[in-house]
């Protein structure tokens, strides 16, 4: 006997579906309608220009001051730090493992960087107060104890599995071809790696460059732990500096009243890490598209 | 002799792709090494500039004499200079097309007379006249049988004393493969080809001697001429005449 089919509950099934996928999309959606709206009225007050080219971030004291660049000068240093660290240590991972690991101690290597990838923030925070900082302090004694520096190590090593999972999923997809090409050249396994491989990958590589450092600029925890407290235009790693993300949870634990100017400025602050994070993300996509290397005949 | 063959064999883990090969080569022919799939020709090809060492398990006992050195006490590096290789896909580097024949050169530390070896290259694989003028394109913009010859212009460009080539015409079609053979035929007054093919009439065209695998065995070696009217083995008769492969 044939089942018989509800097409009604079929449609049922059809329709749930699709809203539980709409749900992520509709809560960014949610999220910039908040931020954007949120940030009208702050903007009302102060103006684009003040806040993008002033120099003082003081919402919290009198005399109050709005220019943003002090939080983005301290989110660029330690994602500039963390940059330092996770691209090379994450290339040069992802090299070892997909050109010269042999193929059992890469599989046991792999799971053991992922997992560094699930450790939850706030252990890297106190991991970079309780442990970095004090080198840090013993190597450089006018350091600050909440430094920049500090926490974009930390930072860097929180993104270096990011970095090297995909930098090696893009050197593993170079076809075997070229390797061999390149060795009946006569090139060494190093020279095979650096001079073929690394950039016939270029473009997935410079994207998971990319990837890590938006991840870098978003990440809250290690900063507000150990970074300070202090927005601050400076280039100097042991000063202590403000990031956007930590500034976001200074206000939020505060007790800024609601719909108040030093409230406002949480979304404001929210919108422009929003918008930069987004471009980097955007950036990343373009460029393992229209770089994304096209290996012609070879396999 | 150019190269000499000795007792080699060669093993993937457990499973034995070559035995006991015994086979000399003379400088400027061209020798077609011929045999069904899974004979073990190709394996017998990697072997004669130690390709096969890149497969993880490889074991190789024998030994094979260039100019009276052993290769496989050799440097594996220097062996690949001496020995170049043109493989069954084109396989350029994603870098433009000067870029893909200064490579070799660059490795070997030439930097001054770059631009002379490149073109130099390229003419002797007679494709200079072709890209002279966009040299800076891509390798890829080149169609399949261009970038085959680009490949064998690369290969050129370290100097090398023989040519190593796996089918190089199996993904090409009919008029880049007839440009190849007859590049081949040009390229034997320099150079030592030994070529890999699954086209019997390509073997009888192009090579001055065949060899003939079967089962990682060297059935048959002999001039061109006399394995294809003449053989010596049953089993020789019965592949070049179709009747198996």
């Amino acid at each position: 006997m044939l089942r018989k089919i509800n097409d009604n509950k079929e449609r049922l099934i059809h329709i749930g579906l699709f809203l539980i996928a709409m749900i992520s999309v509709l809560t960014t959606a949610g999220i910039i309608y908040t931020l954007i709206s949120e940030s009208i009225p702050f903007f009302q007050n102060v103006s684009l220009k003040e806040f993008l080219t002033g120099t003082r971030w003081a919402p919290l004291f009198q005399p109050q001051s709005f220019g943003v660049l002090p939080l983005l000068n301290g989110t660029f240093l330690v994602a500039g730090i963390a940059a330092l660290i996770a691209i090379p240590l994450g290339l040069g991972s992802a090299i070892y493992l997909s050109e010269y690991a042999p193929e059992k101690v890469r599989k046991t290597i792999k799971p053991i960087l992922e997992i560094l990838a699930g450790i939850p923030t706030i252990v890297y925070g106190y991991f970079a107060l309780s442990f970095i900082t004090p080198i840090i302090k013993f190597l450089f004694p006018q350091a600050n104890i909440f430094n920049a520096l500090s926490a974009g190590i930390v930072v860097g090593i929180m993104i270096i599995p990011m970095v090297s999972s995909l930098s090696e999923d893009a050197m593993l997809a170079v076809p075997q071809s070229l390797r061999e090409g390149a060795y009946a050249l006569g090139a060494t396994k190093f020279e095979v790696a650096i001079k073929v491989v690394v950039p016939a990958a270029f473009s997935g590589i410079t994207s998971a460059f990319i990837l890590g450092i938006s991840r870098a600029i978003g990440e809250t925890m290690i900063v507000t732990i150990a970074a300070g407290a202090t927005p601050k235009m400076t280039l100097n790693p042991l000063d202590s500096i403000q990031t956007m993300t930590a500034y976001i949870v200074q206000v939020s634990l505060g007790d800024t009243p609601h719909g108040s100017i030093e409230h406002q400025t949480v979304y404001a602050v929210g919108l422009t890490l929003f918008v930069i994070t987004l471009l980097m993300n955007i950036l990343a996509q373009i460029i393992s598209r229209r770089f994304r290397e096209v290996y012609g005949n070879a396999r | 002799m150019l190269l000499s063959i000795k007792d080699l064999s060669v093993s993937y883990g457990k499973n034995q792709a070559l035995k006991n090969i015994n086979l000399d080569i003379e400088p400027n022919t061209v020798t077609a090494i011929i045999g069904p799939s899974g004979c073990g020709k190709s394996t017998f090809l990697r072997s004669l500039n130690r390709l096969t060492e890149l497969t993880p398990n490889t074991t190789t006992r024998g030994s094979i004499n260039y100019k009276e050195h052993n290769i496989y006490e050799m440097d594996p590096m220097e062996v690949r200079y001496h020995i170049g290789m043109v493989f069954q896909k084109p396989n350029p580097f994603p870098k433009s097309i000067y870029e893909n024949v200064a490579f070799g050169p660059k490795l070997n530390g030439y930097d001054n007379n770059l631009q002379e070896i490149v073109e130099e290259s390229l003419k002797k694989a007679d494709l200079w006249l072709e890209v002279k003028d966009r040299l800076k394109d891509n390798a890829y913009t080149l169609s399949g049988g261009q970038q085959q010859r680009l490949c064998i212009a690369r290969s050129l460009a370290v100097k090398p004393d023989i040519l190593l080539m796996d089918e190089p015409t199996s993904a090409l079609d009919p008029l880049s493969t007839a440009k190849i053979e007859d590049l081949m035929t040009t390229l034997k007054e320099h150079y030592t080809i030994i070529i890999v093919t699954h086209n019997m009439q390509q073997a009888g065209r192009v090579a001055d001697n065949v060899a003939f695998f079967l089962n990682g065995e060297l059935i048959e070696y002999g001039s061109s001429e006399k394995i294809f009217t003449k053989p010596f083995d049953k089993r020789t008769e019965d592949y070049i005449t179709g009747r198996f492969g």
